[in-house]
């Protein structure tokens, strides 16, 4: 019993000791410092930042400003907006001077040059300018080229208003030259921006220089070669014969070799076609020998068997390796080609990369993975590719195509710098129609623009301004005008009417107006002197919708509502009755104007059509004052122009609605004893209209329609009860 | 035990101690070992959220020890940043390794830098609980120090160099990843931080332009632990608030104060520090004016526009107090790099304004418009969401800005980066406005079962139309097979026909590789009474509007308010939502969605239900879109016209129930209706106008 009792003692005693060695082994494990992993409750929580910080302090810097300009004399490579830009000079807007041009240019920079004094941006008066452009041409620096000027620094220092470079912007496409082809431009450019091709991350000022593209000598002044998508075909699935293309130039030696020279790596002659010779200056046999380069002979035979336009037209994606510079002609070749860019040419600032969102249109490939290109390419999705070549033809279309395009662009986005609420958003940028359809004075939201309201989920506003055009006295209460005036005030949808008095008579009296009409009736007299007083963007207009009438318009309000009811699906379009259309007169050789009836249209007349308020704003400050002047000389062709004018920023046709046939179509009074001659005269007059806008705009913008909208129930045989829009049906006697 | 009376109740009594000693000590021990780690953990995780960080033992560094290289300003992504080791995987993903936490110490054993902050370990945290954490150092493509750099003031400058060299893995510093915030110190507060780092990326608060290495920095917010956790009231985007602006920064530059105190005091709230005695012990919370006193931050919510001026730095944590506010924030510091500005658009939900133009601040900002006010509202509400609110967010939207340098290809977009969701909006697939070339044709895909004869009739049928490039049959029943060739009418264009596996209804809208033009003309069987000219002028108002649905006959959905629900009409209407697929042109691109991007379970309703095949296709083409399918032709009897009897009225009104019900739960899975109605239709231009016929183009319109 005793032995039995001590042993059981002695086990629960042991038992015990065992428990409390446990216990006491794993205390310390969980509360010493020394184990392997730290977590919260050994760290100090104590923040970063409290409230005893300098943070908190007194900003004691001696002065603020100076702090703003800590430039020295000669350190202009961090020039920036602030620190090296005169901006007391814009605070009469954006505008922009070139010197007078005293000696002979070069082609391709008489072309930039023309395309600034054409612009809206000019001006011919110095201290008007808040820019300054040279008249001495700085695009080719490569001492080795016929081009290059000499003496430039000489030159440059006698300009009146030099200011050591302040507001200049100086253009250059080649700098530097063989062998070591340096980055930075050969003279002394002061504080002056660049807008210049090939710049590298590293020398590039950002938001100061313009990462300009290189265009060839044959490129356009105005107009532009098409995307090549818009004349084939935008299929599924998206991918081309050759997945991937390239056929260009390689250098044996030298800087930028390299990434040419190893492109045969991943040339597979099936997808993946990349060409290189090394056939270029006299001696390029002796040299391959000398570098004992043994593939130029089998390259030089697998080079000649493709064509480099079909290439490009036929790859999915195209390669843009660096030459000896950084950028190369064929960028601009590749997005023309609707080939999706892709890029191997290390710290290259890609044209305009201050607002284009590169990514969207193009591949960023490494120099130094060249071996993961072909992987990366196959990986891109089908709507990606889809996207992207969208992307490259929009990008192509709106900032490349023309010389004029690219200079546009340039002094816009340094504009948009100038008073930085007023600029554009990037989506401005990089949407359809792009920046250079887009004032930004006009609106700072994107919903008062007529581009955006899919993108955005909404929808234009329901009522319409109407805007009526009268020229002729009134003598009458039942005259045309007053008839027109009281068929628009039936409409549920008219917020107002603006009465555009362009006459020598002053109009009426405001009782002898029709009366209780629930609208506002505005009749704008003053400074009404030209024929574009119709389309200026009145304050009063707050609608979306501008419906814009001659006084002798006859329609109904059905109609009425009907057109306002189908713009509303077509804000950016012009929606209206009568068409016209333009077409090629072989003979004359030039464009021309037909209003008879045919199967198509191109124009619909002004005289009643419904669009959006913004072209109101573009008509009057987006267009070339060579336009405009065109239209105020002969009192004519404006509803032209407004169409011009808007199929050149949505490529699209207007649309034409149906009315009824009793509509006059002639835009001036029948009853004079001349007015047959009168019309001939001003048909004779539109005519010229059409050429002289298409010389300008460098292109014919108006595309043509094979429809008309009618409402659904139209003419159908069922009862006229059912129909909503049943006036346009009414023949009116 | 001394007194011995009874040995045996003695020895009993002792038994009994030493049993419930022995049970009060297992208790115990279970309690330690098992019970108070759980309860400690929960503690733990409530709070801290805790994630374990690797630690090692100490360092020693002495005073010669090597210092890391000083910055090198020229680095670039492609100059510094070794990618040999970041594309290890197919996967686009980076790899982030942590050094584990260590103490640095000097040769007596003292401490040489403070124990991190709070803010740091969440950075640690939030990196290995990340998706790119690795905790493999030998294949890892970016390296993060556990220094805690975040405020240079509490940085002794030569040994945190001295440490970040003596890193395992430092080498030139290139692919090491440095946070900090707070740059700079007394008097010339420099942008970027002033310790040695060699090649390494940081990802700083307060970089200028000047400073900033593009490619290779990372410019992230000046978050501020002082306000982080204090809960403001929700505001909507619409509300109506007190103030234009208000200034509320304290330790302005005097030049600035002289300015502000210019402004019209109506819209300017220029609050500063509440003047008490001591100047060292002010309330962090207060703001004041005069005599008044406001608290902070919740007076930023009674703001439109809040001004972020510089101060010693250029990094301001009252960015971060303004947008937590959800006040737009007006950028007053020259050269300041926004946060993350390589990928945000801060034009959408800030205002700069330049120094110099600081008195025009009060005239700048109240030229903005409402509208353009709310979508700023709504933008830096998002941001701050996803980019800023935590230390969590912050560290995540750097590592993915390096990601995407590092995966170019693989990048998000820019709408990926900036779009907050909006109700309604829509990106087209198809947004250039190109018009297809009519040289291409169009493809007519013709669904059948066993129709042969109406088939057959059918295809003579579209066949005479000019602009046909090539029929193809889907035939649709595995118990026949098709006719032989021989049997086939030869109508001069070619014919193919495509056997299916399985009798469904989304064959039809399969993107066949046979389909080689961009416009499908999706074709019933007994689809005989369109006319040539009909199908022709479909084709060309189809060229005009390649992006959407362009067809015969309509159908329209409306609002039933004594359901509730919404119901399919095919009567007589004024406007339409939807064309039948039965006959309508429409881009190859939208069989490819159909196929494989249809949204929830609608392409298998549609295939169990063997109906509304083309009720989805409508929504599927408007919801990309946005926009409304367009009716072709005045309305003509589609369904035999002879056939009209009593039994197929009732058939027709389960018919019209089954379609209705089909858009009810359509509507259900987009969460929305996507359908849009228009009140037009499509004719040739001069249809029905009182002209010589011969010199009209399709003139067999609207016939039966």
């Amino acid at each position: 019993m005793q032995a039995k009792k001590r042993y059981t003692t002695a086990v629960l005693c042991g038992l015990i000791i065992v428990i409390l060695y446990i216990v006491l082994r794993k205390l310390p494990k969980r509360f010493s410092q020394n184990g392997k992993l730290i977590s919260m409750e050994t760290a100090e929580f104590i923040s970063f930042l409290d409230g005893s910080d300098y943070t908190f302090n007194e900003d004691l810097h001696v002065s603020a400003r100076q702090r703003r300009s800590p430039l020295t004399v000669t350190d202009y490579s961090k020039c920036r907006m602030e620190t090296c830009f005169d901006y007391s000079l814009c605070s009469n807007g954006f505008k922009v001077y070139v010197y007078p041009i005293d000696e002979k240019v070069s082609h391709s920079y008489n072309k930039i040059l023309t395309s600034i004094q054409e612009s809206r941006l000019y001006t011919s008066d110095p201290k008007q300018a808040c820019l300054f452009i040279l008249a001495v041409d700085t695009l080719d620096r490569d001492v080795l080229s016929v081009d290059m000027v000499q003496d430039l620094d000489n030159k440059i220092a006698k300009l009146p208003y030099w200011n050591n470079g302040k507001n200049h912007l100086i253009f250059n496409l080649y700098s530097g030259t063989w062998p070591d082809y340096v980055l930075n431009v050969d003279f002394n450019i002061g504080q002056a921006m660049l807008a210049k091709a090939s710049m590298s991350t590293n020398t590039f000022r950002p938001g100061f220089d313009i990462s300009f593209p290189l265009f060839a000598k044959d490129h356009p002044q105005k107009g532009g070669e098409k995307g090549h998508l818009y004349t084939s075909a935008n299929n599924i699935p998206p991918t081309r014969y050759y997945l991937l293309g390239f056929k260009g130039k390689r250098y044996l030696t030298g800087i930028g070799s390299e990434t040419r020279n190893s492109l045969y790596h991943i040339h597979n002659k099936k997808d993946i076609i990349l060409l290189t010779t090394c056939r270029h200056g006299k001696n390029w046999q002796k040299t391959a020998k000398k570098l004992n380069d043994t593939r130029c002979d089998t390259d030089n035979e697998e080079y000649d068997k493709y064509d480099y336009k079909k290439l490009l037209y036929n790859a999915t994606f195209c390669m843009v390796p660096r030459g000896r510079r950084l950028g190369s002609f064929r960028f601009l070749e590749v997005l023309q080609a609707g080939c999706v860019p892709v890029l191997l040419s290390n710290e290259w600032e890609l044209p305009f990369s201050e607002v284009i969102n590169w990514n969207k249109a193009a591949l960023w490939g490494d120099e130094r993975l060249l071996f993961q290109v072909p992987s990366i390419v196959r990986s891109v999705s089908h709507p990606d590719i889809l996207d992207m070549r969208q992307q490259t033809q929009f990008l192509w279309d709106t900032y490349f195509s023309s010389v004029e395009k690219i200079v546009l662009s340039t002094l816009e986005i340094i504009k948009d710098r100038i008073d930085k609420h007023i600029s554009r958003s990037l989506v401005m940028w990089n949407s359809l129609p792009g920046s250079t359809a887009l004032l930004p004075e006009f609106s700072d939201s994107l919903q008062s623009f007529p581009f955006f309201y899919d993108q955005l989920g909404v929808t234009p506003g329901e009522k319409f301004t109407a805007v009526i055009y009268a020229t002729t006295p009134v003598m009458f209460s039942s005259s045309p005008l007053f008839r027109l005036i009281r068929t628009i005030a039936k409409s549920a949808y008219t917020h107002k009417m603006i009465v555009i008095w362009h006459c020598d008579v002053s109009p009426p009296p405001s009782h002898r107006w029709p009366a209780d009409l629930g609208v506002p009736v505005l009749v704008k007299t003053r400074n009404i002197k030209t024929i574009s007083s119709r389309f200026y963007p009145y304050p009063e207009i707050e609608t979306d919708a501008v419906f814009s009438f001659d006084e002798d318009a006859l329609l109904t309000t059905d109609e009425i509502d009907f057109a306002l009811s189908v713009w509303r699906e077509f804000p950016s379009r012009i929606v209206g009755y009568p068409a016209r259309s333009h077409h090629w007169d072989d003979a004359k050789n030039r464009w021309s104007y037909s209003s008879r009836w045919s199967n198509e249209y191109s124009i619909v007349l002004t005289g009643a059509a419904v669009y959006h308020r913004y072209y109101n704003h573009l008509y009057t400050y987006g267009l070339s004052s060579s336009l405009t002047r065109t239209v105020d000389e002969s009192l004519n062709c404006e509803d032209i122009l407004m169409n011009f004018l808007v199929s050149h920023v949505t490529k699209l046709p207007p649309i034409k609605v149906t009315h009824r046939k009793q509509y006059r179509e002639s835009l001036l009074p029948n009853n004079s004893k001349n007015s047959q001659w009168m019309d001939s005269f001003h048909f004779a007059q539109r005519q010229i209209c059409v050429d002289t806008f298409a010389n300008i705009f460098g292109y014919m913008p108006l595309v043509r329609s094979r429809m008309r909208l009618d409402p659904i129930l139209f003419k159908d045989p069922v009862s006229n009860l059912r129909k909503k829009y049943r006036q346009i049906e009414v023949v009116n006697t | 035990m001394a007194k011995v009376s009874r040995m045996s109740s003695i020895y009993s009594k002792f038994f009994t101690c030493l049993f419930t000693a022995v049970l009060a000590l297992i208790l115990i021990a279970l309690i330690v070992l098992v019970w108070p780690e759980e309860s400690l953990e929960e503690v733990d995780r409530e709070k801290y959220q805790s994630v374990k960080i690797p630690s090692a033992p100490p360092v020693e560094i002495r005073n010669d020890s090597p210092l890391a290289a000083a910055r090198d300003e020229l680095c670039t992504f492609h100059k510094c940043f070794n990618v040999y080791e970041c594309g290890y995987n197919d996967q686009t993903k980076i790899s982030v390794y942590v050094y584990p936490i260590q103490q640095f110490q000097d040769e007596t054993g003292a401490s040489l830098l403070l124990s991190i902050s709070k803010e740091f370990y969440e950075i640690l945290s939030a990196l290995i609980e990340s998706p790119f954490y690795t905790d493999d150092p030998t294949k890892c493509c970016l390296y993060v120090p556990s220094i805690d750099l975040l405020n240079q003031n509490k940085l002794r400058l030569k040994e945190t160099s001295q440490a970040l060299a003596s890193l395992k893995w430092w080498g030139d510093g290139s692919n090491h990843l440095l946070f900090n915030m707070l740059p700079g110190s007394v008097p010339e507060y420099n942008n970027v931080l002033d310790v040695d780092i060699g090649r390494s990326v940081i990802a700083g608060g307060g970089f200028s332009t000047t400073t900033y290495r593009r490619t290779y920095d990372v410019s992230i917010p000046v978050y501020n632990p002082l306000t982080a956790d204090i809960q403001l009231p929700e505001k909507s985007y619409l509300e109506v608030r007190k103030w234009l602006v208000a200034s509320t920064q304290t330790g302005l530059h005097e030049e600035y104060k002289a300015v502000l105190s210019q402004l019209d005091t109506s819209q300017l709230l220029y609050v500063d520090k509440c003047k008490t005695g001591d100047d060292k012990e002010w309330d962090l919370s207060k703001r004041c004016r005069d005599t008044e006193t406001y608290s902070y931050p919740h007076i930023l919510q009674e703001a439109t526009f809040c001004l972020v001026l510089r101060g010693s730095r250029l990094g301001q944590t009252a960015l971060y107090d303004a947008m937590k506010a959800g006040c737009i924030p007006v950028i007053v510091a020259d050269g300041y790099v926004m946060p993350f500005s390589e990928v945000l658009d801060w034009k959408r939900g800030s205002v700069t304004i330049r120094e110099d133009n600081l008195d025009s601040l009060v005239t700048v900002l109240q030229t903005f418009s409402i509208d353009k006010i709310y979508e700023m509202r709504q933008q830096i509400q998002f941001y701050f969401n996803e980019y800023f609110k935590t230390m969590k967010a912050i560290t995540l939207a750097t590592l993915h800005i390096i990601n995407d340098r590092v995966f170019p290809y693989a990048a998000k977009k820019y709408e990926e980066w900036n779009d907050f969701p909006r109700e309604g909006a829509s990106h087209n697939p198809l947004f250039l406005p190109l018009m297809p070339p009519s040289s291409q044709g169009f493809t007519a895909v013709i669904l059948t079962y066993d129709r042969l004869e109406s088939l057959f009739e059918v295809i003579l049928q579209v066949a005479k139309v000019p602009s046909l490039a090539k029929i193809i049959v889907v035939w649709n029943n595995q118990e026949k097979t098709p006719p032989h060739e021989s049997a086939w009418p030869s109508v001069g264009k070619p014919l193919t026909v495509i056997p299916t596996t399985e009798n469904k209804l989304s064959n039809r809208f399969k993107p066949y590789k046979e389909i080689e033009t961009e416009c499908i003309l999706a074709l019933d069987d007994d689809i005989v009474m369109l006319t040539a000219d009909e199908l022709q002028f479909g084709f060309e108002v189809w060229r005009e509007f390649p992006d959407r649905l362009v067809g015969f006959p309509s159908r329209v959905h409306l609002w039933d308010n004594s359901t509730g629900k919404w119901r399919y009409e095919s009567e007589w209407t004024n406007s339409i939502s939807m064309v039948l697929t039965g006959a309508a042109f429409y881009h190859k691109y939208y069989s490819y969605l159909y196929t494989s991007n249809m949204p929830g379970n609608i392409k298998t309703w549609v295939d169990d239900h063997m109906n509304c095949e083309d009720i989805a296709m409508n929504f599927l083409i408007s919801n990309f879109t946005g926009k409304a399918p367009i009716k072709v032709t005045p309305r003509k009897k589609f369904k035999c016209p002879e056939c009209v009897n009593t039994e197929m009225l009732s058939a027709d009104i389960t018919h019209m129930v089954e379609r209705s019900e089909c858009i009810n739960q359509f509507t259900s899975v987009y969460q929305s209706m996507p359908l849009k109605s228009v009140e037009f239709r499509a004719d040739p231009v001069l249809y029905k106008d009182n002209y010589p016929p011969e010199l009209k183009k399709f003139n067999d319109i609207g016939s039966l």
